[in-house]
């Protein structure tokens, strides 16, 4: 079983991160929120691993910023 | 308003342990008369043991209630003799459509597999299957059931168990070794003892309409999330016997219950749902919230024993409420029969416990799973669930996520203390591994065998069994094996041998489904469940692991 990569791992950060904002440019948050959705079931089908997808979950709910 | 079903009614009959001093002792009493208790008293006097039943009412089940009964469930009930009635007057479903919207977005086929004598499951209401075993009950001289007989008491006084009865013809009490507390979700005697059972209460309230309709639906399970004609909820569809339909809406968290049971109110949302041209009848309404709760510990000092609803409940999406009270009560009898013949040390009950525990908890965290996809707790889980709706349509990879209910499977008890572990030199697949129930297939009885049916389960159940394929007998093992009580040996052979109940594996299916080679032998536990397995019988091995499945090695 592999375990959850997060060592830098695009083929190009710039280009993604680009294309992430263009899905969300229209900026009706419901329609974004709705693509968001998708993205993750789709993604974590893709995974599919259940460790690696709880340890995913487990990282992104640790929330470090001082606003939440 | 129930049309097509007149519930009978059973007289209070006087008893002479009313005026017995001092009071009548009972080896064991079961306290309440639904499906649960009525099994029980069955599978006990089968096994010799005779019983009194106590049921506060004077008839079965008033309306349908539970109504989806599993293979599993039918294959327990033909051990009593009532499987049959339960199939010729219940209806056969395989197929289940989603909708999401107005859309339907995924079907499902519970394609049955060729070669086994029962259905995946079918569906009937449930004062059939208490009708069907209280005249099965009358079979049995040894059940003595007694209706209007409201158990009032249950206290431990040393060794026994007093039981308390109120009746229209005064109190009296009585004795037994053992008590089975068979009266339901909300259990009085339960409460009574300071006993909980705890878990989730869920905030939803559903409404039951069965109703009568001359249209013409197919017999398939049809299941809305947030329909057109019911905005926001959830709507289950399902076919009942006697052209009845049962209809099970979500209703919502503040859905006003008085309101809900007046069939003018309900009329406009079934109208709705059906359309303006079809007509229909109310055959029953029923208003309802549920709870996935279990009780800590099954057992209560001994000798007063939980079983059914009273031990443990869930949600009824999977159709593992009455299906899992049935396999919690077959797994407690074949126990408690030879704990009381004094075949196995009263440890053995532990194990119910154990094995039911984990019955209960597989059930109440599929059924919670069910019930939150059907009823999100908040927007964002809300978004996922419709999400996932959508994405079902076109995309194969969403449709596991979709959850309107995981149908109930028996349990494996792998891991339990009465398995024997397979040998690693023993290569067998996983399948059937020791703690699964066993698999059916069609068989030809050579010679006399346990029961006439042409099917491997009758021939299991109510005893141990060695079933051994016949093309490598160890034939010195199994001369000793053939003496030990309790045990008898079924070989799988193409020709009668001596000696031996023989059974022709006439479509090749025994063979592939228990991985058969020559000399492989299974021990199956009078539940039909597997206790071990082995390629080669030796005498030693399996009566080792017959008095672990006995609960004697690890007391």
């Amino acid at each position: 079983m592999s375990s959850l990569n997060l060592q830098a791992n695009f083929s190009d950060a710039d280009a993604f991160f680009a294309a992430l904002a263009d899905l969300h440019r229209e900026g009706d948050e419901r329609k974004s929120e709705r693509i968001n959705a998708r993205l993750i079931l789709i993604l974590a089908n893709h995974i599919g691993e259940q460790a690696i997808l709880l340890e995913a979950m487990r990282i992104a709910a640790q929330v470090t910023t001082t606003d939440e | 308003m129930v049309s097509t079903y007149v519930n009978p009614v059973y007289a209070f009959q006087h008893s002479a342990d009313q005026i017995a001093n001092p009071p009548a002792h009972h080896r064991v009493i079961i306290v309440g008369g639904g499906p649960t208790g009525l099994y029980c008293a069955l599978d006990l006097a089968k096994q010799g043991i005779p019983t009194v039943v106590l049921d506060e009412d004077t008839t079965v089940s008033y309306g349908s209630r539970a109504l989806c009964f599993s293979k599993r469930t039918l294959e327990i009930l033909d051990r009593v003799g009532c499987g049959q009635s339960m199939v010729n007057k219940g209806v056969t479903w395989q197929l289940g459509k989603v909708f999401f919207h107005e859309r339907q977005v995924y079907e499902f086929n519970l394609l049955p597999e060729p070669g086994h004598q029962r259905p995946a499951f079918i569906n009937i209401q449930q004062y059939y299957p208490e009708e069907f075993l209280v005249n099965r009950i009358q079979d049995f001289p040894e059940i003595d059931l007694r209706w209007h007989s409201k158990v009032t008491q249950v206290k431990k006084i040393g060794d026994l168990v007093e039981v308390s009865v109120n009746t229209p013809e005064g109190d009296y009490r009585m004795t037994c070794d053992y008590v089975l507390v068979a009266d339901g979700a909300n259990s009085p005697i339960r409460e009574s003892l300071g006993l909980h059972s705890t878990g989730q209460i869920f905030n939803d309230t559903f409404l039951i309409a069965d109703i009568l309709m001359k249209a013409d639906f197919p017999t398939e399970r049809w299941f809305w999330f947030d329909p057109p004609f019911h905005p926001g909820q959830s709507v289950l569809l399902h076919k009942q016997p006697d052209g009845c339909w049962r209809i099970d809406f979500q209703l919502g968290p503040n859905a006003d219950r008085q309101v809900w049971r007046d069939p003018d109110k309900v009329r406009p949302l079934v109208q709705a749902m059906l359309g303006d041209d079809i007509e229909f009848e109310f055959e029953w309404l029923s208003v309802y919230s549920f709870r996935c709760r279990r009780m800590d510990y099954f057992i209560h000092e001994d000798r007063i024993l939980f079983v059914g609803d009273s031990a443990h409940q869930v949600s009824p999406f999977g159709a593992r409420g009455a299906n899992g009270a049935l396999q919690s009560a077959e797994n407690l009898i074949w126990k408690l029969s030879r704990v009381l013949k004094q075949q196995a040390p009263a440890a053995l009950l532990k194990t119910y416990d154990q094995e039911r525990s984990q019955g209960a908890d597989e059930n109440i965290l599929n059924s919670t799973r069910a019930t939150d996809f059907i009823t999100p707790k908040n927007r964002v889980t809300r978004l996922f669930r419709d999400t996932v709706l959508e994405l079902a349509e076109q995309q194969p990879f969403a449709r596991p996520l979709v959850n309107s209910g995981r149908l109930s499977v028996p349990c494996t008890y792998e891991k339990s203390v009465l398995s024997t572990p397979d040998l690693v030199a023993d290569q067998f697949p996983k399948m059937l591994c020791p703690g699964s129930s066993c698999k059916d297939a069609p068989v030809q009885a050579l010679n006399a065998a346990h029961n006439a049916e042409p099917w491997l389960l009758q021939q299991l159940g109510d005893r141990f069994v060695l079933l051994i394929d016949g093309r490598a007998l160890a034939t010195e093992a199994l001369a000793a094996l053939k003496q030990v009580q309790d045990l008898e040996i079924v070989v799988i052979a193409d020709q009668i041998q001596a000696n031996y109940t023989t059974l022709k594996d006439s479509a090749g299916l025994v063979t592939e489904r228990y991985d058969l080679q020559p000399g492989t032998a299974y021990l199956i536990r009078p539940d039909q469940h597997v206790a071990a397995r082995w390629r080669q019988v030796q005498a030693d091995k399996v009566l080792a692991a017959l008095q672990r499945a006995l609960g004697k090695e690890w007391v």
